[in-house]
């Protein structure tokens, strides 16, 4: 199935050295959106995040692998992330903040599942009403 | 005739005597009522509306493995309980829910984000030390390549930086002895003395214990004791130096001669009050006060999933997914 690439990408340096030394905010595009429609080849649901890869053809029929990651398993767990949330072959679409670097990485921010379940980022996870 | 006023005055002593009779099981009827009912009053009013009921969040799990829930209704006049004497006991949570007390941006009283009124006094050494960090967060976060944390590593974190880290639910316990916090991240448990125990001494590079010259400690040594019913103060000293951990995630350091000053007070029943000031004069020229957390109450059972940092997953994290994202 052609999947079909929204981007707006921020244009950066590609750096030659592997990116997740494990990372903090720095790394990526605050406030950027990306959404991706694609493929899944491979869900990780361990330590220290959540880890989705999958293939996303470009119109020009370029597949990119993307790698796209959330929170540790036990702090997405309420905003309803299983360990069978995804299986390879799985038609997703994500919207992503992406890395600074133009790298087709990013975080979750919202996921609609193959079977139409959304599922959103961090932010998701409902907490106490503010100012208590 | 004589016979049948007999027979009247027989019947109406019948009649008298069964009435008081009625009237005496009637009584004793009435008598029940009114005791049940006097201890229901004093019930009541011992016991405000909503003693019996709990206020933490409500879960819920068929096979009895109720997930964590953080949106919970708030404390309030009505369903406030009183604060139990000398018991920090619980499954305890940031009021603030599941991101309250993370603390990626540094100390919740001092995030590390450039504003003036979170500068810290740093002596030279400490300053210098800082800027020798290289850390994935604040306002002098690095490149994830050039990350020095020792987090990274899965390095233990040290007192005080395990309370400046993705604080999530906390367990404590307690007996005569001893109070024992369990933190959520990476399932590291902490024990503070109350049997009386004298702190040790702090020398430079480890404590004093019976004329002895002890090993400084990654968690410290710690004791406590209750100040009042409600609160327990807890001086911690002993910790590990500053080339092994640092004070949180932002990079600041801390030393190994730092004394740390907790301060739990159970607020009421379902609300405790976790605060912390450190006096460091290594890397400070001043105590400083680096955390005043509320946190709420939660449902005991509640399954609370393992946040642990394995070396081979960080490795495999790094490397596999590293590589393949660094390849177009």
């Amino acid at each position: 199935m052609r999947g079909r690439l929204v981007i707006v990408l921020a244009v950066g340096v590609l750096l030659s050295v592997p990116l997740f030394a494990h990372h903090g905010g720095a790394a990526f595009d605050i406030g950027k959106s990306v959404t991706l429609t694609g493929t899944v080849t491979q869900w990780v649901y361990s330590n220290p995040h959540l880890l989705l890869t999958l293939d996303v053809k470009g119109e020009d029929g370029t597949v990119v692998k993307w790698l796209v990651e959330t929170q540790a398993p036990g702090i997405m767990y309420p905003a309803g992330y299983r360990k069978d949330s995804f299986k390879p072959g799985d038609e997703v679409t994500v919207t992503v903040e992406p890395v600074k670097n133009g790298r087709p990485i990013g975080r979750i921010q919202k996921v609609v599942l193959a079977n139409g379940t959304t599922l959103g980022g961090i932010n998701s996870v409902p907490i106490p009403p503010a100012g208590r | 005739m004589f016979r049948a006023l007999l027979r009247a005055d027989f019947q109406r002593d019948r009649t008298t005597r069964d009435s008081k009779r009625h009237l005496r099981g009637g009584s004793t009827m009435l008598n029940r009522v009114l005791v049940v009912t006097a201890g229901l009053l004093i019930v009541a009013l011992a016991f405000p509306a909503g003693t019996f009921a709990q206020n933490y969040p409500r879960t819920s799990s068929a096979d009895g493995w109720p997930a964590p829930v953080w949106n919970y209704p708030p404390i309030t006049d009505q369903n406030r309980k009183p604060a139990p004497r000398h018991d920090l006991t619980g499954t305890w949570g940031p009021v603030g829910g599941h991101m309250g007390g993370v603390q990626a941006g540094g100390v919740l009283a001092k995030p590390n984000n450039g504003r003036p009124e979170n500068q810290l006094p740093y002596t030279p050494y400490g300053l210098e030390l800082y800027r020798s960090h290289k850390p994935a967060e604040g306002i002098d976060a690095v490149l994830p390549a050039d990350n020095t944390d020792p987090r990274n590593k899965c390095e233990p974190l040290g007192v005080p930086r395990y309370n400046h880290y993705n604080i999530r639910l906390t367990q404590i316990f307690q007996d005569e002895t001893k109070v024992v916090i369990l933190y959520h991240y990476d399932n590291r448990w902490r024990v503070i003395w109350t049997d009386g125990r004298k702190l040790p001494t702090l020398l430079d590079g480890g404590v004093e214990i019976d004329g002895q010259f002890r090993e400084q400690r990654i968690f410290g040594y710690s004791v406590g004791r209750w100040v009042d019913d409600h609160t327990l103060e807890v001086q911690t000293i002993g910790t590990y130096p500053e080339d092994r951990v640092w004070l949180d995630s932002t990079g600041r350091p801390i030393s190994d001669q730092v004394r740390v000053t907790e301060t739990f007070r159970r607020v009421d029943h379902d609300t405790l009050e976790w605060s912390e000031t450190i006096d460091d004069p290594k890397v400070y020229t001043r105590p400083w006060e680096t955390m005043r957390l509320p946190m709420r109450l939660h449902d005991p059972r509640t399954d609370i999933m393992e946040y642990y940092c394995s070396p081979a997953e960080a490795e495999n994290y790094n490397k596999f997914f590293g590589n393949d994202a660094s390849q177009k």
